[in-house]
């Protein structure tokens, strides 16, 4: 079995947002990054699924020349191979355009399965899996839980909200968006890390007439919703403030 | 002329339809009809439901392929409906179903997608739409780009169910759908629950709840004495659960319980908006976090910004003293 695992590089959770000067993305060059975590849960699923059944798993990036970070990461978790679409346009592109450009180096190789995380710790879209399905006219499944492949045909189970859950059949090649906590992740071993120096990562261009579908106009710290009440001081001392402060005041204890 | 794609289940609205349907309202201000169509094999009884909002018209889109939602399904429903409608906006809520169909209609259409959204402001060709970015450390305001009609969906909780505006008696109007079935790819299966839900935390008065800063599986103890201190049940964000710190069923957020309690203690917890839709409704909301920035502090109503090792059994020792 084919597949293919497209990943994003975002910042880390532990990003502090600071803005560029005309406040419409961020100042990228103080960011550090690391790779989306439900796309991590996405490559672990087809490394076992590749496990399974045999085959290949290749790995897509659609990002500037520092995806290359990711993609090597991934690679030295037993990726066997990597297509990167290089662009510097593509670090703050929206969903249609990071999906158009990965259909367009991804179409040739024709995949019999294509995962992705459900959605990016960056811009947060959720668009780009499924719009990427479309544009490779493939069937879709989203929030997925479970993968079971048989022949030409794939079993899922889909995430619904409150504790739902739903089995869907469909047949392959198809698309599906991982959900976080779908198995267990493995890290790359020293071994995995020196095999990576030398697989093969094909350079592709982005499409010249890729159209943005929206624009970001601006970007701000969010406005509180309340009045946070921030009790300073050392440990104790704010302890004891909180729990008076949630006995007389909120009378909550 | 705007248009809400009202859910249902089994039969049943989603309450995130009439919020959408509020959405719309705002949207509309005073100049464009709003316009509610809802999906499914036979939903005359809740396009009546949907006729008490204070709208134009309601669209009641019925065909024997819609008996169980399918991507492919309401793909072609969809966009059948917006065809015929010729809407300047189609309006959903962001749950898991628009979340799974929305983007394939609108990349058929190539027609932009706004997802997410919070808050709107302006009208018409002007509207600009508020949606959180980076885990909701940022907010941006974002436009469409291209023609009409553009997509947009609204986060659960951002606006209010109860704002609708009602009193209308709208007309309900059948859209006469062509699906062919046979292009429907997906077989589903009805919906089940994993487990019988043992912890009913929704009744729970107080919640202390974990997230990722606690560290450690070992460390869930600290939390779970502050529980007990305070006569609280103990529950967790979804990266504890997925790594089976504690059972999935005390996980709080869209994917889990949503809960209202009279006190909702987080430690740890950054505040990712999946965890918040799950709890901000709660009285009193109280984030220990070491991260003065984290998102949750936008929700609490006191916030201590330090290391929750420190002050979690300082306030164990001070509840305990009394």
């Amino acid at each position: 079995m084919k597949i293919a695992v497209c990943i994003k590089q975002v910042p880390t959770r532990e990003w502090q947002p600071r803005l560029n000067d005309d406040q419409t993305w961020i100042r990228e060059q103080d960011a550090s990054y690391e790779m989306n975590e439900p796309d991590a849960y996405a490559l672990e699923e087809a490394l076992r699924l590749r496990e399974k059944h045999g085959g290949e798993v290749v790995v897509c990036s659609a990002g500037p020349a520092r995806v290359q970070q990711v993609i090597r990461e991934a690679l030295a978790r037993g990726a066997d191979r990597a297509i990167h679409v290089e662009d510097d346009r593509l670090a703050a592109a929206d969903a249609f355009v990071t999906a158009d450009a990965l259909a367009a180096a991804m179409t040739g190789e024709r995949f019999d399965l294509v995962l992705t995380g459900l959605q990016s710790d960056d811009q947060g879209q959720a668009q780009a899996g499924v719009v990427l399905a479309e544009r490779l006219a493939m069937p879709h499944s989203t929030i997925i839980m479970d993968v079971q492949v048989s022949g030409a045909s794939l079993k899922v189970k889909r995430e619904l909200e409150g504790g739902w859950f739903q089995w869907i059949e469909m047949p392959l090649p198809a698309l599906l968006t991982i959900q976080s906590g779908i198995n267990q992740l493995r890290y790359a071993t020293l071994k995995g890390i020196m095999a990576a120096k030398k697989k093969e990562i094909r350079k592709a261009v982005m499409p010249a007439d890729l159209r943005p579908s929206q624009q970001i106009v601006s970007l701000a710290v969010p406005t509180r919703a309340k009045q946070t009440r921030l009790i300073d001081g050392a440990a104790g001392a704010a302890a004891k403030e909180l729990a008076r402060l949630l006995r007389e005041e909120a009378r909550v204890l | 002329m705007i248009l809400v794609i009202a859910e249902q289940r089994d039969g049943k609205l989603n309450r995130a339809s009439w919020e959408a349907i509020a959405a719309a309202q705002a949207l509309a201000k005073s100049d464009a009809p709003v316009r509610v169509t809802i999906l499914g094999a036979s939903v005359s009884g809740l396009a009546s439901e949907l006729a008490t909002a204070a709208v134009a018209e309601v669209l009641a889109a019925e065909h024997p392929a819609l008996a169980s939602y399918t991507p492919d399904g309401y793909v072609m429903a969809v966009g059948a409906v917006v065809e015929q409608a010729k809407p300047a906006f189609v309006l959903m809520p962001h749950t898991y179903q628009a979340r799974d169909y929305a983007p394939a209609i609108a990349a058929r259409m190539r027609k932009a997608l706004i997802t997410d959204v919070t808050g709107v402001s302006g009208a018409g060709a002007e509207a600009t739409f508020t949606r959180p970015m980076f885990q909701g450390k940022l907010a941006a305001q974002v436009r469409p780009l291209g023609e009409p009609p553009f997509f947009i969906t609204f986060q659960i909780g951002a606006f209010r169910a109860d704002s609708v505006q009602k009193g209308g008696s709208a007309q309900v109007t059948p859209v006469a759908l062509q699906i062919d079935a046979s292009a429907i790819r997906h077989k589903p299966e009805p919906p089940f629950q994993e487990a019988k839900q043992a912890v009913d935390l929704g009744q729970a008065e107080r919640i202390v709840a974990v997230g990722r800063g606690i560290k450690s599986q070992e460390n869930i103890a600290v939390a779970e004495k502050l529980a007990n201190a305070m006569g609280a049940e103990l529950a967790a964000s979804r990266p504890i659960c997925d790594n089976g710190w504690l059972p999935m069923e005390r996980q709080i957020g869209s994917s889990g319980q949503t809960v209202a309690p009279k006190l909702y203690v987080a430690l740890g917890i950054s505040g990712a908006i999946q965890h918040l839709v799950g709890m901000k409704g709660a009285r009193t909301i109280v984030a220990i976090n070491k991260d003065a920035d984290a998102p949750i502090f936008e929700v609490a109503d006191y916030g201590i910004v330090g290391d929750l090792f420190e002050v979690v059994p300082a306030l164990i020792a001070e509840l305990e003293k009394a």
